[in-house]
């Protein structure tokens, strides 16, 4: 059968086929549809949501050793995450075949970073393949679990942004059931102690040797002759660019399992070629193996070592132009930067902080981020997933070095990022004792990926109904004495929290709780939000003095009309939240019941 | 031969089940078909497309600049962000609705009066009042089968059985008003 999937979806269907039974994963950009589509595979496949990559990585490892194939999936940056445990599974290896899929983002369209995952199958050593678009993640699956089990390791499969959320046409199996191995206790094995890990690095080294001649063996690594005048070496979605522009008229090797590389073919396609191009996307890594292997070859030297090598990229590096086309004039095409949502729980309490003079504010990851921008200006730098907590900590007792300096600094993060790796940052806080202020914006979900559920929600990925952690209990707990949890939309509550933690000389935290907007409410957040959707805001436009203080609460809903000097409200996109409304001064703005829906 | 279409728009708009009609649609007709999307953040009104390509084979899911047959843009300001991927001797569908961004909401910038005349000044440009078109069947959100019909009409695809894959991929209730609406918008394209 015959079904138009994206990569994703192909992987997802990839691991089913494979036999996989258990799955874990952290959502993040380009990977998130991973896990929620093999969520779909209900009665063969237990697909769950983990705090964080470390734990999905570990659980994932710990349902291979019990003997079942599993999966475990992240972005890019979600792997430095979890490298501790996949260094060390690379020595124990596996029962159960496991997979890791990281999907890498070159172009950065929603990371804040590049880096080159292909790096870590080198660094732990342990297998790598390349799909380069969604027929290849399916059969490359199968591939991955074989090559587990036979070899006995983990296996990492390198996705990226366009091989993920590109569909292609993939012809489809069936499942087969691969029976759960009996775990034989084995402490040589499974213990790595380090008189039993020494002789494991050593086995390492010898399992990478097989993997070479399976590498040179494999039909993932083939060879098109065309012409040979340009031969092209690439991987992944960078073959695809290079077909494209290269056409008929170069011969290719097209490389699919990358670690270890192919030697022999490598040898064998750059001796029959005049001139080598090769076309991969970020770290010259095939480039140097090339070299390494004494041949002359093109490759950083032409291409970009950061982006997409998108045909418009390759063209452009070897003809120096790109195709021919037309530009729009500046003046008709006005930025159209992401901004939080009409009725977005973070703007009230953004607002407010960007009234606050002398303080740093420690940023995370998250809808949250665009805190920094326009209007509110009110962050001053995010780093990674939870580093908010623990880097605020660290700059306030360096602040509190310097003689007379007053500044007190605020870190804030999501409910989703607290428990990814924010709550190991608060307890430095506790332990250590800084005077941080600590805030949790608890929209009960993890928004900026696409609403999925977390330890806080209530639900499993698989939509039942679980223990719901309670982030206030769980921060008194662990000693913190000022905790203070507030409704976002009420500024007068986030001003008054703002002036009572700055007033304490100890660490305090705030939560806000009040759901993400675009959030499928449950019948607990009815109960606890009986109020939510139910009303509309309105200006009464004879008593708008056209001030534009609405507009510096950066809500879209607020249009600013210049030609009459008058602010008004689209119904379409109000949930009247009321923000806006508390900073009218001439109280042109009423809130009324909603009216349609 | 391998052709690209390129549907731009801002979130929300509807782009992502006018790609899903479009894709299958030309997967029954036996084409080779690749579809590329960038989706990342989930908050509302960035900037969005979907590059399609079909074909006896294709390759790159990716549209490259000058690489699009035709640019159909859900919304007018988009149409010129997103111009630079358009052949210059391709076709654009534009979408005569303006969906300020940030910085004209916020009186930082004003919406461009000049967008549609520097479009049909540079392109063979269809422009079509999309919105106007669905209320008037009763229906706002009808407006992406308007413009999908247009896109049809425009790329000379009209022979794929459309009608069927629209029913099957739109609400029940709405299958009547979509159709109307795709009908509106291969006549618009026609002239
Ligand atoms: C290590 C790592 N994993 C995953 C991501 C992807 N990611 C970015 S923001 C985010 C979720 C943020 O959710 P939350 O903290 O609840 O904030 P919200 O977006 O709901 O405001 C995730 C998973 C990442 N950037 N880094
Ligand atoms: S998706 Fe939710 S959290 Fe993100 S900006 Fe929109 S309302 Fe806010």
């Amino acid at each position: 059968m015959k079904m138009l999937l994206t990569g994703n979806e192909a992987v997802a269907r990839g691991a089913w086929e494979a036999g996989v039974r258990y799955a874990s994963a952290y959502p993040g950009t380009p990977s998130t549809e991973i896990l929620e589509t093999i969520a779909e595979y209900k009665d063969d496949v237990l697909a769950e949501w983990a705090p964080n990559e470390k734990v999905a990585f570990e659980a994932a490892m710990g349902g291979a050793f019990a003997g079942a194939r599993t999966l475990a999936a992240m972005k890019h940056v979600g792997v430095n995450v979890a490298a501790d445990p996949l260094f060390t599974m690379a020595y124990i290896g596996t029962n159960g075949g496991m997979v890791l899929v990281t999907a890498d983002e070159p172009g950065q369209h929603s990371s804040q970073n590049e880096q080159d995952n292909r790096q870590y199958a080198r660094f732990a050593k342990v297998p790598l393949l390349e799909p380069s678009d969604s027929q290849e993640s399916l059969d490359m699956m199968k591939v991955a679990y074989d090559v587990s089990e036979e070899f006995d390791t983990p296996v990492l499969v390198r996705m990226t942004t366009r091989v993920c959320h590109s569909k292609g046409i993939v012809e489809v199996g069936g499942r087969v059931e691969v029976p759960i191995r009996p775990f034989v206790k084995n402490v040589q094995k499974y213990m790595t102690v380090p008189s039993f890990a020494q002789k494991m690095r050593v086995k390492v080294e010898a399992r990478m040797g097989r993997l070479l001649e399976y590498s040179d063996a494999s039909p993932l690594n083939y060879i098109e002759w065309n012409d040979r005048a340009v031969g092209v070496v690439a991987t992944g979605a960078a073959y695809r660019f290079a077909r494209e522009v290269f056409g008929d008229r170069a011969s290719y090797l097209k490389l699919g399992f990358t670690n270890p590389l192919p030697d022999e073919r490598i040898r064998e396609f750059c001796a029959g070629v005049e001139k080598i191009y090769v076309v991969e996307e970020n770290d010259p890594i095939v480039e140097e193996r090339v070299r390494m292997l004494g041949f002359a070859c093109s490759g950083k030297d032409v291409f970009p070592p950061y982006g997409e090598l998108t045909p418009d990229v390759l063209r452009k590096s070897l003809y120096g132009e790109t195709l021919p086309h037309l530009d729009a004039s500046a003046e008709n095409v006005v930025a159209r930067p992401p901004s939080l949502c009409a009725g977005c729980p973070h703007r009230g309490f953004f607002y407010e902080l960007g009234k606050r003079k002398n303080v740093i504010v420690a940023g995370d990851i998250g809808c949250y981020t665009l805190g920094f921008s326009d209007p509110f200006n009110a962050m001053d730098y995010n780093v990674c997933m939870g580093a908010s907590i623990s880097s605020g900590h660290g700059f306030q007792q360096v602040l509190d070095m310097i003689p007379d300096d007053k500044r007190r600094v605020l870190s804030v993060m999501g409910d989703s990022t607290f428990f990814h790796t924010g709550f190991n940052s608060l307890l430095d806080v506790i332990y250590n004792g800084s005077r941080t202020v600590n805030v949790i914006l608890d929209n009960r979900i993890t928004g900026m990926t696409g609403h999925q559920q977390n330890p806080g929600t209530g639900f499993t990925l698989q939509g039942k109904p679980t223990k719901v952690v309670d982030i206030e209990a769980l921060v008194r707990a662990i000693g913190i004495e000022h905790v203070v949890s507030i409704d976002p939309n009420d500024l007068t509550a986030v001003k008054n929290a703002f002036d009572w933690a700055f007033s304490l000389d100890e660490p305090s935290v705030i939560i806000t709780r009040w759901p993400c907007v675009l959030k499928k409410f449950t019948e607990a957040d009815k109960t606890e939000f009986p109020t939510i959707f139910k009303a509309q805001c309105r200006v009464i436009e004879e008593t708008c003095i056209g001030c534009r203080m609405c507009l510096r609460t950066g809500c879209s809903s607020l249009v600013y009309d210049a030609a009459t000097n008058k602010v008004r409200i689209d119904p379409a996109q109000c949930v009247g939240c009321g923000v806006c409304l508390q900073v009218c001064k001439p109280v042109a703005i009423v809130k009324e019941e909603r009216r349609n829906g | 031969m391998v052709r690209s279409i390129l549907l731009v728009g801002v979130g929300g708009q509807g782009t992502l089940l006018a790609s899903k009609i479009l894709t299958t649609g030309l997967m029954q007709a036996g084409y080779d078909v690749k579809m590329s999307e960038i989706h990342g953040m989930s908050q509302r009104g960035g900037s969005v497309s979907s590059q399609v390509r079909y074909g006896d084979k294709v390759e790159s899911p990716v549209i490259e600049i000058g690489g699009a047959d035709i640019l159909v843009s859900f919304e007018k300001m988009e149409a010129l962000r997103w111009l630079p991927y358009l052949n210059p001797k391709g076709k654009a569908v534009v979408n005569d609705f303006e969906l300020p961004s940030a910085p004209i909401l916020a009186g930082k910038s004003l919406y461009p009066k000049g967008v549609l005349d520097e479009l049909r000044s540079k392109v063979a440009a269809t422009v079509v009042d999309a919105a106007g078109i669905a209320k008037r069947l009763g229906n706002a959100r009808s407006m992406n089968l308007v413009l999908f019909g247009a896109l049809v009409a425009g790329m000379g695809l009209a022979d794929i059985d459309w009608e069927t894959v629209i029913s099957e991929n739109v609400k029940k209730e709405t299958v009547e008003i979509n159709l109307k609406a795709f009908r509106e918008g291969m006549a618009q394209a026609r002239g």
